[in-house]
């Protein structure tokens, strides 16, 4: 089976999201905070007349912070349960065609990485990471969120 | 093929909800035509469909309905009880077989022909007929409508918000570039059409209520029969107008209510005729508009809730502990239903009490923004009123920020608005927690920047203060930079790890598009400490309309004879008088004025403090009988508008409040009349008695008794003229021989009765004569 990624670079890494999960590609200006909201939640955004939860890709996986000071950043939409995200990555790369399937990662990964990993797929481009979107979303401190 | 049989289906489905009301009224009025054609075009169309569609049982079900009412409408037969069962159980199978047919299931397994031949004239009856209908709302006639998905409502209801937020882009660059005055006035047509469809595409959203209520005549109708009850629907109010989503988040709770209605609230006819009633019991469901609030009432005049068994129930059920037991008011008793794990039905049956129901009715009336009500007479009846708001997205707000965060606060839950340096205004910080105190109520006061953990670069002093009430809790003040604007925003669910802060209720757009949070008040002060549960339920009881109406009522400030501060009701006080200080004399216990020609009892001043040389005294009246009040001086109109609260120990001041921001004793105008005043000063019409003879004893000893009891006497001479309402007599007197036995009063001279038939009273039996005096009197107009 052959199946789009979207292929974006997150805390330096070049990872791959479903492409089917990805609803569109936007670069976001403005950020509204959300005061006490989990960390990995950067704030809020408007996508014509949605409001967008904004998610740090990075904070998310406990690699560090996004710099969203200076302005315009790139992120993925996509919709879970009837919420719309913006994921801000590093930056988005390309859209590719995966030519197997998902295989499982035998080596030992970063913490933040395994929490998220739904193996590696091969691309042209080489293996790469294809990584779960609802478990980026849910960040770091789902049990404890979910308790 | 399948396209058509959902057509079918859809369409049998429609005119089987627009026929649910029209039946029941049908049975009302069995000659009502609009309704019959109504009823036999649906059977017609059914029959019509299933021909072509093979489904020879829904054919011959349809076939058998249609030709009995073919026969009323020629007026070959009458419109009956038994008719109007049998057309609905017909009615009923249509719908189950349709609704088989709709899931692709085989049809439900079982025999028609009993329901067919229950059409025949002089059948036995389905079911026993026990509703009535008297539908206000008369045409029930479905308007010319199409079928719209939701989903492509609500797309046409974003795009609409988009193209908002593209003029007023639109608009910001044209004020930034020249142009053509032209322009101008094509830009102010688009935005006037704009708002239009705006507002157009906002009302497709909106459902009349009637939606809601057509199915409960039909579902009253079964209820009560299954009862065996006798119910009188009245329904109103049919064309207010709802949001969708929030008539199907009111559906369940209502029909818990009316369901309850019927089988605990109204009698069976035996026993409403035992007490005197009509033997059919009314259930009245009515919804009106009251500002951005639907109130929907739910009446029935059964038997009523008794609070103080509820209070017993809750105590034994460990939910309120003895002293709060004892010092609930009616209301507060009568909220008890609310409570979890409580249900005044004496036994279980099917339709309800399981103890698991009121709760759950207040706590999804309360998740949408809404109250329940509750108000019920003892052998009256009971009144439940929901308060919902108007929609579930559309909110009026107020915005409000710390810094450059702007947030949103749910106007519902605002009470007031203060400046934190305003004259009545006070900060304190106890133990570190703050307390404000405006207009002398103290008040936790929480600071949004803090709760947030933002920087805020406002001083303390130059911030507001919002005074929040959130959903039926207790106040506390909220302490914000800068307030900014009502708007009415459009409100969404935010995602859930945003919804998880406990601190927002939603997400919205300002109108230049950028997102907002609106505050859940109720959350901000949990997060923020503020600890409102140990008031919960009686503050609950402040918010409802008894609090409001309170907060209106009209008072007359005074001076009393003792110096203190007074208040009472305006509407009490007749006028003012004054006396002479002679006028005033302690008679019969009591001191007395004499005002005119009439004798006060007087209150409110103690014999020594009678000095000067004219008293001057209120007149108070309840209705019948008047009381004096003696004060010093008047000082002030004013209203209630504080809390009141209320003393534990009855006497003349029954509770203190603020009133224009000093401490007043508010006189308790009941216990004054409970105390002092005796017997009407005037029945509307004092009831007669007849004294037969002329027997010394009576006039001398009796009489007198029977006067202070509010009887007129009257003597033989006038006995004939004028019907007594009582007559006493003496036993074997001969003078009464023929007086009406069940309006006499026997009295005998010796202590021992004649054995057990004997009802006769012991003349100096004064209790027992007293009784019988009382009851003679209450049981008047009967």
């Amino acid at each position: 089976m052959t199946a789009l990624l979207l292929v974006v670079e997150i805390a330096g890494q070049r990872v791959a999201l479903p492409s089917s999960d990805a609803e569109s590609v936007v670069e976001l200006d403005t950020l509204i905070p959300v005061p006490r909201a989990a960390p990995h939640v950067a704030g809020l955004s408007a996508l014509r007349s949605r409001v967008l939860t904004v998610i740090d890709a990075r904070r998310s996986l406990d690699l560090g912070e996004t710099e969203c000071a200076d302005g315009i950043r790139e992120a993925v939409v996509v919709e879970l349960d009837g919420h719309h995200y913006a994921l801000i990555v590093d930056q988005v790369e390309d859209v590719v065609e995966s030519l197997g399937e998902p295989t499982a990662i035998r080596g030992a990964m970063e913490a933040g990485w395994s929490r998220v990993a739904r193996g590696m797929v091969e691309t042209e481009m080489g293996p790469i990471l294809l990584v779960d979107v609802a478990a980026l979303v849910s960040g770091p401190d789902q049990s404890r969120v979910a308790a | 093929m399948d396209d058509l049989i959902a057509d079918f289906v859809a369409e049998c489905r429609e005119m089987l909800e627009a026929l649910g009301g029209e039946i029941v009224a049908w049975e009302a009025e069995p000659e009502d035509r609009a309704r019959l054609d109504s009823i036999f075009r649906f059977v017609h169309t059914v029959k019509g469909n299933c021909g072509f569609f093979e489904f020879p049982r829904l054919e011959a079900l349809s076939h058998a309905a249609e030709d009995a009412l073919a026969d009323v409408r020629a007026g070959r037969r009458q419109a009956d009880g038994p008719l109007v069962s049998a057309v609905l159980a017909i009615i009923d199978r249509i719908g189950e077989m349709i609704a088989a047919i709709d899931a692709g299931e085989d049809m439900p397994a079982g025999d028609d022909s009993a329901l067919i031949d229950a059409l025949a004239p002089g059948a036995e009856p389905v079911a026993p007929v026990a509703v009535a209908c008297a539908e206000t709302a008369k045409a029930a006639a479905a308007p010319r409508t199409i079928r719209l998905s939701v989903e492509l409502l609500d797309r046409v209801m974003s795009t609409v918000s988009d193209m908002v937020l593209a003029r007023n882009e639109l608009a910001r660059r044209l004020r930034e570039s020249e142009h053509e005055v032209a322009v101008d006035g094509a830009f102010e047509r688009l935005s006037a059409i704009i708002a239009e469809m705006r507002d157009a595409i906002t009302r497709t959203r909106m459902q009349r209520i009637e939606n809601l209520f057509v199915g409960l005549p039909r579902m009253i109708r079964d209820l009560s029969s299954e009862l065996g009850k006798q119910v009188l629907v009245d329904i109103e109010g049919g064309d207010v107008e709802l949001d969708r989503e929030m008539i199907e988040m009111i559906r369940d709770p209502l029909t818990h209510i009316i369901r309850n209605s019927v089988d605990h609230g109204i009698e069976t006819p035996a026993e409403r005729l035992k007490t005197g009633k009509r033997e059919i019991g009314i259930l009245a469901i009515s919804a009106r508009q009251s500002g951005n609030q639907i109130l929907i009432d739910i009446q029935d005049d059964g038997r009523g809730i008794d609070g103080h068994k509820l209070a017993e129930k809750a105590l034994a059920a460990g939910i309120i502990d003895a002293a709060s037991a004892k010092a609930l008011t009616t209301r507060e008793q009568l909220a008890l239903i609310f409570e979890a794990g409580l249900s005044t039905a004496k036994a279980v049956t099917s339709i309800s009490g399981r103890g698991v129901g009121m709760d759950v009715v207040r706590s999804n009336i309360e998740r949408i923004g809404g109250i329940v009500e509750v108000d019920s007479k003892p052998g009256e009846g009971t009144r439940m009123t929901l308060r919902v708001p108007l929609t579930l997205t559309i909110i009026p707000a107020l915005s409000v920020s710390i810094g450059d965060h702007h947030f949103a606060i749910p106007r519902s839950a605002i009470d007031e608005i203060v400046r934190a340096n305003g004259e009545s205004v006070l900060l304190d910080s106890v133990g570190g927690a703050g307390v404000a105190t405006i207009r002398g109520k103290r008040l936790p006061q929480v600071c949004l920047a803090d709760i947030l953990g933002l920087a805020s670069n406002v001083e303390a002093s130059e911030r507001k203060l919002i005074v929040l009430r959130p959903a039926g809790g207790d106040v506390y003040a909220l302490a914000v930079d800068r307030i900014h604007d009502h708007e009415e925003l459009v409100v969404k669910p935010a995602a859930p790890a945003v919804m998880a802060t406990g601190l927002y209720a939603g997400t919205t757009l300002a109108d230049d598009g950028s997102p907002i949070l609106l505050l859940d008040p109720a959350g901000l002060a949990e997060v923020g400490g503020v600890k409102l549960e140990s008031v919960e339920r009686a503050a609950r009881i402040a918010a409802g309309p008894d609090a409001r109406e309170a907060r209106a009522t009209e008072v007359l400030l005074f001076r009393g004879l003792d110096g203190s501060r007074k208040a009472i009701r305006l509407a009490l006080v007749d006028r003012i008088e004054e006396v002479e200080p002679k006028a005033i004399r302690k008679a019969a216990g009591q001191l007395r004025a004499q005002v005119g020609e009439a004798i006060l009892p007087l209150a409110g001043a103690t014999k020594d403090q009678l000095a000067g040389d004219k008293i001057r005294l209120f007149r108070v009246n309840d209705g019948s009988q008047e009381v004096a009040y003696a004060f010093a001086e008047v000082l002030d109109f004013a209203t209630l508008d504080h809390e009141v609260i209320h003393s534990d120990q009855s006497g003349e001041v029954g509770a203190v409040t603020l009133v224009n921001g000093e401490p007043a004793e508010l006189i308790d105008a009941h216990w004054l009349f409970a105390s002092l005043a005796t017997a009407p000063r005037r029945a509307a019409k004092p009831l007669v008695c007849h004294l037969p003879g002329d027997d010394p004893w009576i006039h001398n000893l009796l009489r007198p008794i029977v006067e202070a009891a509010g009887y007129r006497v009257i003597a033989d001479s006038d006995a004939d003229e004028e019907e007594p309402d009582l007559v006493i007599a003496s036993k074997g007197s001969e003078a009464a021989a023929n007086a009406p036995s069940d309006r006499t009063i026997w009295l005998r001279a010796d202590p021992e009765g004649e054995g057990k038939k004997d009802d006769s009273i012991y003349r100096y039996d004064r209790a027992g004569l007293l009784m019988a005096l009382k009851s003679a009197s209450s049981g008047r107009g009967k």
